[in-house]
């Protein structure tokens, strides 16, 4: 093989998602007729998978530890989620104080599967599968197998993303193209590119090696899918609130797994245990923070998830867990832990969105829908192991 | 003459940066018991793995001639398949199954779809019978001493219809007893027709089973040693083991900057096993190194050096841990690695792929991992910081790779070693414990892992080295203590010391 196309293969191997992601786009794109991307369904892509970009994010952290997961998270968010209803409707506690109360309530659940897991070694499958059974029965009790209607909380509501109004409102609103969304997509663009050129000046003074075109090609590429995003939101009623929420837990937790002593022991964990250990790293620590995080961001999905219903209900968050585990996978994040990013996750998270949007505009039943989905996850990781092993086969 | 069972040709394996066997020879007579000796590391187990399959044929060269004829092993199947049974030196019983399960695992009785479980029984206990093991074939494995399950390991070859038995270090886990019987049963098959291989670290056990004696050194045969007409004493077969000419292999160091003060002392040290608690793996030991001093421990695998560094290392191994650690003069005591690493005590492991390294990460990130408070502020990590800290130590220990974003898995055993090195010195530590820092690394990088070690204690840092290599431990240190069976047998002055002295520390304090 010449060095091009040695070079070929590398780019291929190292944005494979990314390109996938592109060509399965585009063919749902001429399958629906040019339908997918439309404003409107371009904006309810976000509204629909919010929770999905949540949860998936703490599902990365406990992925990270060793390929552990929590099967926890469904059971959590209708739980959360019918404890805060019930709050807010039943007992006339102020919106505030309710988010708080769920915060801490998930958080709190989180910390106590932690505890199992972290300090007594309990196999975080059968830990959470506790929680999973456990969380599910207990938001039937709170709710009392009953729905509890979110309707008239509507400040709620419009905050994380439910109802009719939940978009940021328009400064400059003159009815057509939304202006405020169009400037947050510029500011988003002008911080990202002063970001990529005070990094790519200091990698330079250092001595590093790599080429600078590849950076700026990326820059460039990053800042147009950007501001033809919030275009596209602009088109249909401007940026969804909740797309706030995810933004923030993105960029939170992208910068604390890629730029943080913290983040750096959720890799270093899952890369090698003992390593760690024996490195002064407190690595039962780091799994009582995985699984605290993630009832965290459990609570944070549960609020999104009733006010996007405006309602809780005991069903709630069936297999919310799978879908972020999914996307962990898709995204790049290795069975055996130790590998994987935020923006890969979230590459996979947007992968499933599109794969279930697309089906759902060509009409495609939901049964066969899940075969799909299962079979993308099941290739995503037969591709992760292999192409690390280079053999197709195991010899171990 | 009698009929030679097996003759092992020109056997040359190659492991990527390491000739681990170069044109080895091996031949042994039908119903001889033959040991295999040589130092750690020297290829005795790599030998009898290509011999059993487990390295298949095409992955080395030379020839394997088994009853005249010349054979190509897949796997293990087909060596058994030949009655060639291999014993491994860690028992291979599953805990939780039957004395009679283990021994037809992957061999059962009966039919593919139901196993005879009245034959598996019946046969089990004519085995056990055979091996002399009074104990009912029902009996689960992890009811039983390590001494009888070796018994079943065993019987598990007979039942396996084995006539060539290869056993890896069969004693090594057994006491006095135990290993008596077990070589006396081993004369006993050889009476019968059984031809062994055995291959062992107790040279005593070996002068008194075996026929023939194959000495093993840097991955070639040196000699055969027949107990009819040759000297098979002990002195006799250390001299085969470890004779061999140090000229040059070892960089030249100040003398001058030795005699420093005691810069880490240890006293009255006992270490208890941590799954079988009376067992002392670390018995009352008194410890000390220098300010500028190369200090090293010799010994045989499991003597227990390992064990007593990693519970110097904030208790990261052992149970019940006792006695007193001085570092400058005060005593502390390091309940963390954390509070180790603080008080400037670096333990670099013997394991770098299992304990030591994060293979799938960057050279950068495996360098800065155990001081990572060095390159960040506010636990915000400065990438740029880091990467310069890669770079610099890449070049101060001569790293071979092309950049410092490459994965630690994909580089050569000495370069993941000088990662390994450059982990623990960004660390900042005035105490060093080396633990087997040349294993299975080539001469040259193992003279340039010399050189740092060099390097350091002319810093003024004193370092501990923990080898089973004789030759490195005399070549590079100024003092050299024995250790077997988790005591000090033995403190030597580094410029007296022999291999040949060493040996006999070791073998007398049995």
């Amino acid at each position: 093989m010449n060095s091009s196309a040695v070079k070929t293969m590398d780019f291929v191997k190292k944005y494979t998602m990314i390109i996938v992601l592109v060509l399965v786009t585009i063919f749902f794109q001429i399958m629906t007729g040019g339908n997918l991307l439309l404003p409107m369904n371009v904006s309810s892509l976000i509204s629909q998978n919010a929770y999905v970009f949540i949860l998936a994010t703490g599902m990365l952290l406990c992925i990270l530890t060793g390929g552990n997961i929590d099967l926890s998270v469904g059971s959590v968010v209708c739980f959360v989620g019918a404890v805060g209803a019930v709050l807010m409707m039943e007992h006339n506690v102020n919106i505030y104080v309710a988010i708080l109360i769920m915060l801490l309530t998930g958080t709190a659940i989180g910390a106590f599967q932690a505890f199992w897991i972290a300090y007594v070694r309990i196999p975080p499958f059968i830990t959470t599968l506790a929680g999973m059974l456990a969380f599910r029965g207990l938001s039937n009790t709170v709710l009392d197998g009953m729905t509890v209607s979110i309707k008239s909380q509507e400040t709620f509501v419009e905050l994380f993303g439910g109802g009719a109004n939940c978009y940021i409102p328009d400064l400059f609103g003159n009815g057509g193209l939304n202006i405020t969304c169009l400037l947050f997509g510029v500011l988003a663009v002008a911080v990202f590119v002063v970001l990529q050129v005070v990094n790519m000046k200091k990698r330079a003074n250092n001595g590093y090696d790599g080429s600078m075109t590849g950076e700026i090609v990326k820059t460039v590429l990053i800042s147009v899918v950007i501001l033809a995003f919030c275009f596209r939101l602009a088109q249909h009623k401007g940026i969804p609130t909740v797309l706030i929420w995810v933004l923030i837990v993105v960029i939170v937790y992208g910068y604390i797994t890629g730029n943080t002593t913290v983040g750096r022991y959720f890799y270093a964990v899952g890369g090698n245990e003992k390593a760690t250990k024996l490195s002064g790293i407190d690595t039962n620590r780091v799994y009582f923070l995985a699984y605290t995080n993630m009832g965290f961001l459990a609570a944070l999905a549960g609020m999104v998830t009733i006010a996007r219903f405006t309602s809780a209900q005991p069903t709630y968050g069936q297999n919310y867990e799978m879908d972020a585990i999914g996307s962990c996978f898709i995204g790049g994040a290795s069975a055996y832990g130790g590998i994987g990013t935020v923006p890969g996750v979230i590459i996979g998270a947007t992968l499933m969105g599109i794969i279930n949007l697309g089906m759902s505009l060509m009409g495609v039943d939901q049964n066969m829908q899940k075969v799909v989905k299962g079979a993308v996850l099941l290739a995503a990781v037969i591709f992760d192991v292999v192409s690390k092993r280079g053999k197709f086969i195991s010899k171990e | 003459m009698a009929n030679i069972l097996l003759e092992m040709k020109n056997i040359t394996k190659t492991f990527p940066g390491v000739k681990a066997l170069d044109n080895v020879n091996l031949q042994v007579e039908e119903g001889e018991i033959h040991a295999l000796v040589g130092e750690n590391g020297a290829g005795k187990s790599t030998l009898m793995n290509v011999l059993s399959g487990i390295y298949p044929f095409g992955t080395y060269e030379g020839d394997i001639i088994y009853n005249g004829e010349v054979c190509q092993f897949g796997d293990i199947k087909d060596s058994e398949h030949k009655g060639i049974v291999i014993i491994h030196q860690e028992l291979a019983l599953v805990p939780y199954m039957t004395i009679g399960e283990n021994m037809f695992l992957g061999n059962e009785r009966g039919t593919s779809y139901k196993i005879d479980w009245n034959e598996t029984y019946d046969k089990a206990a004519g085995y056990l019978e055979t091996v002399g093991l009074h104990e009912s074939p029902r009996t689960l494995i992890k009811d039983i001493g390590v001494g009888k399950q070796q018994l079943v390991e065993i019987a598990k070859a007979l039942a396996k219809n084995a006539k060539l038995l290869i056993l890896d270090e069969p004693t090594s886990s057994l006491n006095e007893e135990d290993s008596k019987a077990l070589l006396d049963l081993l004369l006993k098959f050889k009476q019968n027709g059984l031809t062994s291989i055995i291959i062992s670290h107790k040279l005593n056990e070996v002068s008194y089973v075996a026929d023939k004696i194959t000495v093993i050194r840097d991955g070639a045969t040196i000699e055969t040693l027949d107990k009819l007409t040759d000297d098979v004493s002990e002195p006799r077969i250390i001299k085969g083991m470890v004779g061999r000419e140090i000229a040059d292999r070892f960089p030249k160091r100040d003398a001058a900057i030795l005699q420093g003060e005691v810069m880490m002392e240890v006293k009255d040290w006992n270490v208890y096993h941590p799954l079988y608690h009376e067992r002392k793996v670390v018995d009352h030991v008194d410890f000390k190194v220098r300010k500028g001093e190369i200090v090293g421990i010799a010994g045989l695998m499991g003597a227990g050096r390992t064990e007593f560094a990693m519970s110097l290392f904030g208790k990261s191994y052992g149970d019940n841990i006792s006695g007193q650690l001085f570092i400058n003069g005060e005593e502390v005591h390091l309940e963390t690695v954390k509070d180790a690493i603080k008080h400037k005590l670096a333990y670099v492991t013997e394991d770098r792929k299992g304990n030591g390294l994060i293979l799938s990460n960057p050279i950068k990130i495996n360098t800065t991992l155990a001081n990572l408070e060095a390159v960040s502020k506010r636990s915000i990590i400065d990438k740029h910081k880091e990467y310069a800290v890669a770079v610099e130590y890449k070049e101060k220990l001569k790293t071979k790779c092309p950049t410092v974003e490459q994965n630690v898995g994909n580089l050569s055993g000495g370069n993941q070693q000088k990662v390994l090195l450059a982990k623990w010195m960004f660390a900042d530590p005035d105490i060093l414990i080396l633990d087997e820092p040349t294993r299975g690394i080539d001469v040259g990088a193992k003279y340039e892992i010399y050189c740092i070690m060099n390097q350091l204690v002319a810093e003024g840092k004193s370092v501990v080295m923990i080898s089973s290599e004789m030759p490195e431990i005399l070549g590079m240190c100024d003092r050299i203590y024995v250790m077997n069976e988790g005591r000090m047998v033995g403190e030597l002055d580094g410029k007296e010391a022999t291999q040949e002295i060493i040996m006999s520390h070791i073998i007398s304090s049995k």
